[in-house]
């Protein structure tokens, strides 16, 4: 496995005001392979997830130290475009979240606020997307309906549809299966298998089975720090660290 | 036992308590609904509803009478809708501006300031309007009288702007966070998020918003008494002096002999506004009910 690195970071902190979230982390992520974090709650994970598409710049009194590349530049140097860095790096959040809108103008949305105008474009990049995320066929023929009225499964996977539509090629998932019952979940994690031949994927997920189901490499965070990082059958076999294997066999957090 | 019995009656009394309590304030309510009908109603057999709405003329105490409200309508309608004019936009975007704009610093002063805006008692705005603005007015237009519709319209606007603004600060505050950070996931701008998530997405508050807004403003008495200038005709220019409809029934009723025509038809003047702001109240309670938005994500 010596795929390209798409995105790193190197020696990252975050801090909210004077606390410090997570500290000096060094982490690689290569193109089409699954990357999972894992780790007890308020570990860090999902505030490292965050910051690689600049998500927690509007959080106010936050900020970022050391360094986060995406294709080797710097996307928090001054004069990097953060609507464009998001365009580029997409996400999918915890709770699913359709805007209240039609299924079609919430998966053309990121579409329109990127220019595209042309009605027949937008048919055929909604259409793909949403085939893209398993759920064309289930809302091919509703797609003038409410997304509220879909289903929590199938509203998330609308949200995956509607990162998709704007072409990202990172895709970070906030434990994108912690509101799912286990079909929708499975739904998911088949969708992830499959999306990682076109995109680069970071999972943050709480379900060790399917950190190990769905990932190549794991890392494993606790306190504000990344404490292992490998690949996730190692991982998940025989870990180096005593921590993670504390943690991986359910003897905390 | 004895115990259980025991909390069992003290649940009882508090219950009937409360019931008791919140039946009294209803009663009330609707006696005051009651009594304005039974002192209105009794000018229609002088005068029909026709006349009395459409009519032109308003001399309550001429020989013979006339009781045509039409006058006292059209001032309340221009006032309030000029009113509106001003204190829509302003209110809105303000609370745009404060709510998902502003940083908290600007936030922290601005918040306070428009709520004290609303802690302004009505008589002060009125003599600000009367003393501060209407020579201004007269100044500036050259015009014979700086008490007219302009002039209400702009300190019922002031009045109508801090219910506005807060009641929509509230209505965007309640759009949730992760539509939000949805919005700006897919790249759109801070700009784009405001106008085609969070605004669409609290439109129904932001009407019910500006409808109880304009019903502030329609209700208002001092403020026009004050300033609208008080004349009892339909207005041709926005600096000809108007009479709404609370102005009348404040400025005659002290003056009106006890259960005359004059006195019935005042209270029917009341029953005209009373519909006036029910009917507002029910479209907002309708707007808000009907573009609700139903069903978040759920398993």
């Amino acid at each position: 496995m010596s795929n390209k690195i798409k995105m790193a970071t190197r020696n990252m902190s975050f801090y909210y005001g004077d606390f410090k979230a997570i500290e000096g982390i060094t982490l690689e992520f290569s193109e089409n392979q699954v990357t999972a974090l894992i780790g007890p709650s308020g570990c860090g994970k999902s505030t490292f997830l965050r910051s690689l598409n600049r998500m927690n710049d509007i959080i106010p009194g936050t900020r970022v130290e050391g360094d986060v590349f995406l294709d080797g530049e710097n996307i928090y140097a001054s004069g990097m475009d953060m609507v464009e860095i998001r365009k580029r790096v997409g996400m999918v959040f915890q709770k699913p979240n359709p805007f209240p809108k039609t299924i079609f103008n919430d998966v053309a949305y990121g579409l329109r606020v990127n220019g595209v105008k042309n009605k027949s474009e937008l048919q055929d990049r909604v259409e793909a997307s949403l085939k893209a995320a398993a759920i064309w066929d289930e809302v091919k023929d509703r797609l003038n309906e409410s997304a509220l009225s879909l289903s929590g499964g199938q509203q998330q996977r609308l949200c995956i549809a509607r990162a998709l539509a704007i072409g990202p090629e990172v895709l970070l998932l906030d434990e994108p299966c912690s509101a799912l019952d286990p079909i929708a979940t499975q739904k998911i994690e088949e969708l992830i298998r499959e999306l990682k031949k076109n995109y680069t994927i970071i999972i943050v997920t709480h379900n060790m089975q399917q950190a190990a189901r769905v990932s190549d490499v794991t890392a494993f965070f606790y306190m504000g720090r990344l404490i292992e990082v490998n690949k996730t059958e190692i991982m998940f076999t025989k870990p180096s660290i005593k921590q993670t294997e504390d943690y991986i066999t359910g003897r905390f957090g | 036992m004895e115990k259980a019995k025991k909390r069992h009656i003290r649940e009882y009394l508090i219950e009937k308590w409360f019931l008791f309590l919140a039946t009294i304030s209803i009663i009330i309510l609707g006696l005051i609904v009651v009594f304005l009908f039974k002192e209105g109603l009794p000018i229609f057999k002088t005068v029909s509803v026709g006349e009395f709405l459409f009519g032109q003329l308003w001399y309550p105490t001429d020989e013979p009478a006339d009781f045509g409200i039409l006058s006292i309508i059209v001032g309340s309608l221009v006032v309030t809708g000029i009113s509106s004019m001003i204190a829509v936009p302003l209110g809105v975007l303000s609370a745009i501006y404060i709510s998902e704009i502003a940083g908290p610093g600007v936030k922290e002063i601005l918040k306070p300031v428009v709520e004290l805006l609303a802690a302004l008692p009505s008589v002060v705005i009125g003599f600000f309007g009367m003393v501060v603005m209407a020579p201004f007015f007269q100044k500036v237009f050259n015009i014979p009288t700086g008490l007219n519709i302009v002039n209400a319209s702009l300190m019922l606007a002031m009045m109508a702007v801090p219910t506005i603004s807060s009641l929509t600060e509230d209505a965007i505050h309640a759009v949730r966070r992760e539509l939000r950070e949805a919005s700006l996931a897919l790249g759109a701008t801070q700009w784009e998020t405001i106008s085609r998530v969070i605004v669409p997405a609290s439109l129904s508050g932001i009407c019910t918003a500006i409808i109880l807004g304009m019903s502030r403003a329609i209700g208002e008495t001092m403020v026009v008494l004050m300033v609208a200038g008080g004349a009892a005709t339909i207005p041709e220019s926005i600096f000809d002096s108007v009479r709404p409809m609370p102005a009348s029934i404040a400025a005659e009723m002290a003056e009106t002999p006890f259960r005359s025509d004059h006195y019935h038809a005042l209270f029917a003047i009341g029953i005209v506004l009373f519909i006036t702001t029910f009917l507002f109240n029910l479209i907002a309670d309708y707007i808000s009910q009907k573009y609700k938005q139903v069903g978040t994500a759920t398993l």
